[in-house]
C-alpha cells in the first residue's frame, strides 16, 4: 500500500453548476439520495455529495501513457501483491497494445491497486460503490423508463462478452456519462463493503446475501436482478484480480 | 420385474438413516414394546441388517487418489465397481456460451463443462470430494457450485464462488448416498439456474448397484426467454416471466429435441434400464412418465427405499430420482412431464426407442388398430347426416377450418403447422401434404401410423382417425392447412370428402396410403 499512498495528490475541484464539463473528460454528477440495494438497519437512504465522475471509462491509450509514466505499473514489474498473473494480459508487451487491444477500448485486465494509482496519479479517486450506483441510476433524458433499462442491462449481462467496444458507444445518460451499462464492469473504491465480512472466503458466517441474492431479504426491490449481477460480481472480488471485463473510470470531490 | 435386490432399501431397512441418534432411542423403545406385547413369528426374529455408520470413517491420509469419470448427457458416469473409499478429484469448467435451445433460437447458456445439464458426478459413499470449479476467463459472471450432496454451509458455494479467469476448490465427504441435484448459487440465483447451470451427483452406496444393460442421465429445466416458443434468433433471458414462472421451454437437457429422432435414448429388449433423473428448475416440479413403461423400482427424490411399480413420479425443483425397469417390447417410449402441455407446446419430451422382437402376448400392436379405423369410419358416416350447413366463401370456410384446426390439430402440428421436429410432420409446406390431395383426406378420416417422409425427414409416429368430423369440418380445416403457414392456397370440397369417405367404406380400399 505504502507504493500506492506515495501516488497521491489531489486535485481541488473547480466549482462548476450542473451538467458544465470540468477539465479532464469529467462531468458533474449533481447530488442526491436514493434508496440503497442493500439496507442497512438504522440508516436511511443514501445520501451522494455532487462529485466529477469520468465520461467513459479509462482507455488501453490513457493506461499505455500511466505505464510508461509509472514504471513501477508496468506488467512486468508491478508487484504481484497489487496484481495477478492476468494484468495487462491482453496487451503485447509493457508498453506495447499489439493487435489485440485497440487504444479507444476501455482498458481491462487491471487490478483494483492498479485503478487506484491511475486515479490518484491524475489527481482523481475510484468513484465509491453509492457514487457510482448514483450515476448508473441516471437514465437517458427522455428515453427509456427505468425499467426499460434495467431490461436493456439484463440483457446486456446476459449475453457474453465478445470483442469490447470503444468507449462513449452506449447511450449517455441524464448527466452525460456513457458506458456505465452495457460495456464493462468497473471497479469502484469501496468494492467488498457491500458486504459484512471483510474476508470473503469465510465459509461459516451466515451473511448468505453475500452470495445467494436470490434467497435474500435484504434487497429492496427483489425484482432488479441487474443489481443482483453487478452486487455479486463485485463479491466475487480481491483486489489483485485483474479480469477480462473488469475496468474502472475515476472521480473526482468537489472542494 | 423385481428391481435389484442390492438397492438402498434392502441395505437400510425400513428404519431409514437420517434419524438422529436420540429419536432413533424413542423408536426401539417403542419397538422393545411391541415386541413384547406381540411377539414376533419364527420368520421375523431374524436379525435385523446392521445400519451403516452415520459417517463413514476412512484413513483420510491413506486414501487412494482417483481422476473422477464424468458422464456427457444424456450418458451417465460409469458405475464405480469400488470396494474401498477414495479422494476423488472433480474438475469442471464454467463456460458462458450462446447455443441453440431449439431449432434457429439460440440462448446464452450459463454451463458446468459446457452442456446443461453440467457432467454427471459419481462417487461411493464415504468418498472424499476434492471439487476443482474453474470460471473461465472470457466469461462475465462469477460462478460457484452448490452440490445437494455436501454437507456444511451454502453446499459448497461460498467455498468456490470464483470470478471470470479464477478458481477454486474445497473437498467434502459424501457421507449420504443417493441422486443429488448441484447447481450454482451465484446472485441472482434464479437466473443462474435458469440459465442452465445444474446437474446430478450420484452417491453410490459402498455395496454398488446391481449392474444394469444402460444407464441414462436427464435431468429437465424450464427456460425463459423474451419471445414464444421457437420464435426465432437470439432471445435473451426474461426476468418477468422468471418471476411470473411462465417459462416459454421447459426441456430435457437443454434443448428441444435432444432426446428425440436421432438423440433417442437407445435399448433393446429384455435390457433393463436405469435413469438418473433431476429437476433443476428453477421453478416447476416435474410430473416425470415414460409413455408406455411402468418403473418397476424407482427412488423417489433420489432417496431410499425403492417404491415399485410407478406410472408418474414428482421431481422436485432441486430434486432427482433414480428409476429401473426392464423393457418387454419394442417401439418407441416417449418420456413427458405428464403436467401435458408442457410435452407438446414447451418442449418436455424426449424418446426411448426399443428395439426386438414383438411380444404379442404383452402387447398385441397394430392388429387391433385396424379394426378400431373401421368403427371409426363407420360411425363417423352415421355422424354426417344432419350437420350444419357448408358455409359459403372462401374465407368462412377457412375461419371455420381455423377451429377445428386449433381445437384438435394444433396439439400435434402446432399452432404455428411446423409441427416438432422427430415427432410429428409439419403441415406447413409440406411435400408429402400438397402431393396428394385425396391421401390427406384419407389421413384426416383414417389416421396414419408408421414411417413417413416429410420435406426430406423420416417420421414414424401415430396419428389418431378424425372420422367423426363432418365432411364439411374435414374440407374446412384441409382448406385451412392449404390456405395458410405458406403453403399455395386451393381448397378442398366436402363432396370430395364424402367420395373418399365412400371408397374407404369398401373393405379391399382400407389401409394405410
Amino acid at each position: 500500500m505504502a507504493l500506492v499512498l506515495a501516488l497521491a495528490g489531489r486535485v481541488a475541484g473547480e466549482v462548476l453548476q450542473e451538467g458544465e464539463a470540468p477539465p479532464g473528460g469529467m462531468l458533474r454528477v449533481a447530488g442526491g439520495e436514493y434508496v440503497p440495494f442493500y439496507p442497512v438497519r438504522g440508516e436511511g437512504n443514501v445520501s451522494v455529495a455532487p462529485f466529477d465522475l469520468d465520461a467513459t471509462p479509462v482507455t488501453n491509450a490513457a493506461f499505455l501513457e500511466f505505464a510508461r509514466a509509472h514504471p513501477a505499473w508496468r506488467r512486468s514489474r508491478a508487484s504481484p501483491l497489487f496484481v495477478d498473473a492476468a494484468y495487462l494480459s491482453h496487451w503485447v508487451g509493457d508498453l506495447d497494445l499489439g493487435d489485440a487491444a485497440r487504444g479507444n477500448q476501455p482498458v481491462t485486465f487491471v487490478s483494483y491497486f492498479a485503478a487506484v494509482a491511475y486515479c490518484r496519479s491524475a489527481g482523481k479517486r475510484l468513484p465509491t460503490e453509492a457514487e457510482w450506483e448514483w450515476a448508473a441510476l441516471a437514465t437517458p433524458e427522455g428515453g427509456e423508463s427505468p425499467s426499460e433499462v434495467t431490461q436493456r442491462i439484463l440483457a446486456f449481462y446476459a449475453r457474453p462478452r465478445g470483442d469490447l467496444a470503444a468507449v462513449g458507444t452506449t447511450p449517455a445518460n441524464r448527466w452525460g456519462i456513457h458506458d456505465l451499462h452495457g460495456l464493462i464492469w468497473e471497479w469502484v473504491e469501496d468494492f467488498n463493503a457491500s458486504f459484512a465480512s471483510a474476508d470473503n472466503r469465510q465459509d461459516r458466517d451466515l451473511e448468505l446475501g453475500r452470495f445467494c441474492g436470490g434467497a435474500s431479504v435484504g434487497a429492496e426491490d427483489v425484482k432488479d436482478y441487474a443489481a443482483f449481477m453487478r452486487f455479486g460480481f463485485r463479491a466475487s472480488l480481491e483486489a489483485r484480480y485483474a479480469l477480462h471485463h473488469l475496468g474502472f473510470r475515476c472521480a473526482r470531490s468537489l472542494q | 420385474m423385481p428391481a435389484g435386490s442390492t438397492g438402498w432399501g434392502a441395505v437400510f431397512g425400513a428404519e431409514g438413516v437420517s434419524m438422529s441418534l436420540r429419536i432413533r432411542t424413542h423408536v426401539l423403545t417403542l419397538l422393545a414394546f411391541v415386541w413384547m406385547a406381540c411377539p414376533p413369528s419364527a420368520e421375523r426374529s431374524a436379525p435385523p441388517a446392521p445400519e451403516p455408520e452415520r459417517v463413514p470413517k476412512v484413513d483420510v491420509a491413506a486414501l487412494p487418489v482417483i481422476e473422477a469419470q464424468l458422464g456427457v448427457p444424456p450418458y451417465a458416469a460409469p458405475a464405480l465397481h469400488r470396494d474401498h473409499p477414495a479422494r476423488v478429484v472433480v474438475k469442471i469448467e464454467v463456460r458462458e456460451l450462446v447455443k441453440e435451445i431449439s431449432d434457429g433460437v439460440q440462448y446464452t447458456f450459463w454451463t458446468f463443462g459446457g452442456t446443461t445439464p453440467g457432467p454427471m458426478i459419481r462417487v461411493r459413499r464415504g468418498d472424499l470430494v476434492e471439487l476443482h470449479l474453474m470460471n473461465h476467463p472470457d466469461n462475465a459472471m462469477p460462478h460457484n457450485i452448490d452440490l445437494h450432496a455436501v454437507t456444511g454451509p451454502g453446499g459448497g458455494a461460498t467455498s468456490t464462488f470464483t470470478a471470470p479467469g479464477h478458481q477454486s476448490q474445497f473437498t467434502f465427504q459424501a457421507i449420504n448416498e443417493g441422486v443429488f441435484i448441484y447447481h450454482c448459487a451465484t446472485a441472482p440465483v434464479g437466473m443462474h439456474i435458469a440459465n442452465g447451470m445444474y446437474g446430478l451427483i450420484v452417491v453410490e452406496p459402498e455395496a454398488g448397484w446391481r449392474d444394469v444393460d444402460r444407464e441414462y442421465y436427464v435431468v429437465q429445466g424450464d427456460f425463459y426467454t423474451r419471445g414464444d416458443f421457437r420464435e426465432p434468433g437470439h432471445q435473451p433471458f426474461d426476468m418477468q416471466r422468471a418471476i411470473d414462472e411462465n417459462p416459454a421451454y421447459v426441456l430435457f437437457n437443454g434443448r428441444e429435441g435432444s432426446l428425440v429422432g436421432d438423440n433417442a435414448l437407445k435399448a433393446k429388449v429384455g435390457e433393463t434400464v436405469r435413469m438418473f433423473v433431476g429437476n433443476g428448475g428453477p421453478n416447476l416440479v416435474s410430473s416425470f412418465h415414460v409413455i408406455g413403461e411402468i418403473f418397476d423400482a424407482l427412488y423417489p427424490e433420489g432417496g431410499s427405499p425403492a417404491h415399485r411399480d410407478v406410472q408418474t413420479t414428482l421431481i422436485p425443483a432441486g430434486g432427482a430420482m433414480m428409476a429401473e425397469f426392464e423393457t418387454q417390447v419394442p417401439g418407441t417410449f416417449i418420456l413427458v412431464d405428464h403436467s401435458i402441455f408442457r410435452a407438446f407446446n414447451k418442449g418436455a419430451l424426449g424418446m426411448l426407442a426399443v428395439e426386438g422382437p414383438d411380444n404379442r402376448v404383452i402387447y398385441s400392436g397394430k392388429e387391433v388398430d385396424e379394426v378400431y379405423l373401421a368403427e371409426r369410419s363407420q360411425r363417423a358416416l352415421e355422424a354426417m347426416k344432419g350437420v350444419a350447413p357448408e358455409a359459403k366463401t372462401l374465407e368462412a370456410r377457412i375461419a371455420r377450418g381455423k377451429a377445428v384446426y386449433q381445437g384438435t390439430c394444433s396439439t400435434c402440428h402446432q399452432p404455428d403447422g411446423r409441427g416438432l421436429p422427430n415427432v410429428f410432420p409439419p403441415l406447413a409446406e409440406s411435400d408429402y401434404l400438397l402431393a396428394n390431395k385425396e391421401r390427406a383426406i384419407r389421413i384426416v378420416i383414417s389416421g396414419l401410423t408408421g414411417p413417413v417422409e416429410v420435406n426430406g425427414k423420416a417420421f414414424n409416429s401415430a396419428m389418431p382417425p378424425l372420422g367423426n368430423f363432418t365432411d364439411h369440418e374435414i374440407a374446412d380445416v384441409l382448406t385451412y392447412v392449404l390456405n395458410s403457414f405458406g403453403n399455395d392456397g386451393g381448397s378442398v370440397g366436402s363432396d370430395e370428402v364424402a367420395a373418399v369417405r365412400e371408397r374407404l367404406r369398401k373393405p379391399d380400399a382400407v389401409g394405410h396410403p
